[in-house]
């Protein structure tokens, strides 16, 4: 298995949990986050006062999938996320030793 | 509120009144006509009764002169406008400002507008409208103690009865319609101190300064003959000193005296919700018409001229103030055209009433302009702290205001002010300056040993934790948001 972690645009939440879905993963969890990357932050400006916001929101998404699925969607969100533009973010794989489905106490695969 | 001296609609009430009594030989007449009888007048009413030549004529006039009857259309419009401008301070002004502090002081900010207008209906009823407005031992023309402020003869509202008018409209409601300009004033400085001073000494600090610079500065300005900047000839229609400066210079001082917010210029002190500004900014615009239009205190030509000068100046300068931030930054922003908005409207305070539409235009375009710079250049060059503008707003937006006025109200600049006998454009901004630098000095130096006073007795800040974590948990245990 596998924990996949992306970190993307906001407004590309919809298309990337379609994508997704359409592959057949049963499950997501999302989380309003901010960070910074390579894309700069932005000033603000309030009667003079400039104001310099370094940290962005972006939206991070964490799936856990079967080895077998796990390039195709990888690649999804790839494709579904990607404006070309600075500051599409960022997709962490990492191996996943256990899943439980807390309700059945079913593990691995069957829990994901 | 100071009535300009309208001859020719003086002349035409005096004429009608004349014939009016000639032709029904004394019968019951309503003198529609709340202004005090000027010299003018006078001189006009002599010339309609020789012409009349009619002793009951005579005696009718000056019966009703003497006996000014209650107008129910100017009584209507009167009850209207003292709610339009209550509804200024709660909630207009506070959520102006709320929606400028951060997430964590909200609350506070509308607590202490809310407070205050509770504060100064209690002090105004006791005895700030008597500091302001009894009149006893005033004479024009003579310089006296009683020119500063007023005697405590009104105690109590005493003397007032159901039946107690005020020109043509009940006194109780011209006591209401003033207080709710003592409730706004205070209010407006608590933008300069905000997210930093301790709530008991808002308190006493406020209680001291309506005593001290308010109260005097309405009696000085508006109560008539004898007081000092009436018989000066200082034309201010709705408040540009009493109320505008006299806030804005207040709020200085206290930005100064209180200092600057922790970390201020390194840590981002972004207003928290600009709608809520936005909301309070065009509740503000629509109360003003009650401040403004009601300061004509009767539903007449004076009124109806304020409504349609203020709305000009008001969208002048919102535009003003957008264009000047579009031009230096590059984008127009919210919070600089409801800031222009608010220029405007104070800026066209002492000129409702004696000024025209282009010079509604011309204030508004400087107002708007001076104050966007004022605001953002000048405050940043000096580094002082007055949180929300208070300084660059209201006073230097009262000062444009109040020399302006003196140049557009004559008429041969579009404006409907009779000039006095004599006066001169030069000679009528020079007043006008004159009270300018007066207000300043007065509240500048009262309102210093106000708030030291204040400071060495309760202190007036609150301590850093308190600060950091933000008033509203701090002082008031509450959350604006419990999202």
């Amino acid at each position: 298995m596998k924990l996949i972690t992306a970190i993307i645009k906001p407004f590309k939440l919809d298309d990337v949990r379609q994508a997704v879905a359409d592959i057949g993963v049963q499950g997501v969890t999302v989380t309003e986050v901010q960070g910074f990357g390579r894309q700069r932050g932005h000033t603000e400006l309030y009667r003079g006062a400039e104001y310099r916001v370094d940290f962005l929101p972006k939206t991070k998404i964490e799936l856990a999938v079967d080895d077998s699925i796990a390039e195709q969607v990888i690649e999804a969100i790839t494709n579904v996320a990607r404006t070309g533009k600075i500051g599409d973010g960022k997709i962490f794989v990492i191996d996943l030793e256990q899943a439980v489905r807390i309700r059945t106490g079913e593990t691995g695969v069957e829990a994901v | 509120m100071k009535i300009p001296l309208a001859t020719s609609r003086v002349l035409t009430y005096l004429w009608s009144v004349a014939l009016t009594a000639f032709m029904l030989f004394g019968a019951e007449l309503t003198l529609a006509q709340d202004a005090p009888v000027t010299d003018e007048a006078a001189v006009a009413l002599e010339a309609a009764q020789e012409e009349a030549d009619a002793a009951p004529a005579e005696e009718a006039a000056a019966e009703a002169e003497e006996e000014p009857t209650l107008d129910s259309g100017d009584t209507a419009w009167m009850l209207t406008a003292t709610v339009l401008v209550l509804f200024m301070t709660i909630p207009g002004l506070a959520l102006f400002y709320g929606g400028m502090v951060r997430s964590k002081n909200i609350l506070s900010t509308l607590m202490q507008c809310f407070a205050i207008t509770g504060l100064m209906t209690v002090l105004w009823t006791v005895y700030g409208y008597s500091l302001a407005f009894d009149t006893t031992g005033m004479e024009a023309g003579v310089l006296n103690f009683k020119s500063f402020v007023g005697g405590f003869d009104r105690f109590m509202l005493s003397g007032l009865t159901i039946d107690s008018l005020s020109g043509t409209i009940p006194e109780a409601l011209f006591i209401t319609f003033q207080m709710t300009f003592a409730i706004i004033t205070p209010a407006l400085i608590v933008g300069a101190f905000a997210e930093r001073m301790k709530f008991s000494a808002l308190l006493v600090f406020m209680a001291l300064w309506f005593t001290v610079c308010y109260a005097p500065m309405v009696h000085m300005v508006w109560s008539g003959d004898g007081a000092l900047m009436w018989d000066w000839g200082v034309l201010d229609f709705a408040g540009g000193t009493v109320v505008h400066i006299n806030a804005g210079i207040a709020g200085l001082v206290a930005a100064l005296v209180i200092g600057k917010r922790q970390g201020y210029g390194q840590t981002i002190m972004a207003p928290h919700n600009l709608t809520l500004s936005m909301i309070g900014a065009a509740m503000l615009w629509v109360g003003w018409f009650g401040f403004n239009a009601g300061s004509a205190v009767a539903a007449d030509t004076s009124a109806g001229m304020a409504m349609l000068v203020t709305q000009i100046c008001t969208g002048t300068a919102a535009l003003a103030w957008m264009f000047g931030e579009w031009i230096s930054h590059g984008k127009p922003s919210l919070l600089g055209i409801i800031s222009g908005a608010v220029a405007g409207l104070v800026a066209i305070t002492p000129a409702a009433g004696t000024v025209g539409p282009a010079g509604a235009l011309v204030i508004g375009i400087l107002a708007g302009a001076i104050c966007f710079i004022a605001s953002t250049k000048v405050k940043r060059a000096l580094g002082y702290d007055d949180s929300l503008d208070v300084f660059g707003v209201h006073a230097v937006g009262g000062i444009v205001g109040a020399i302006l006025t003196g140049v557009f109200a004559f008429p041969s600049l579009g404006g409907v002010w009779e000039p006095t006998e004599g006066a001169t454009i030069a000679s009528q901004v020079w007043v006008q300056i004159k009270s300018v630098l007066f207000t300043i000095v007065y509240t500048g130096v009262l309102s210093y040993v106000l708030l030291k006073i204040v400071d060495v007795i309760i202190g007036l800040r609150v301590t850093p934790e308190q600060e950091e974590e933000g008033l509203d948990l701090a002082l008031h245990d509450e959350r604006g948001y419990n999202l």
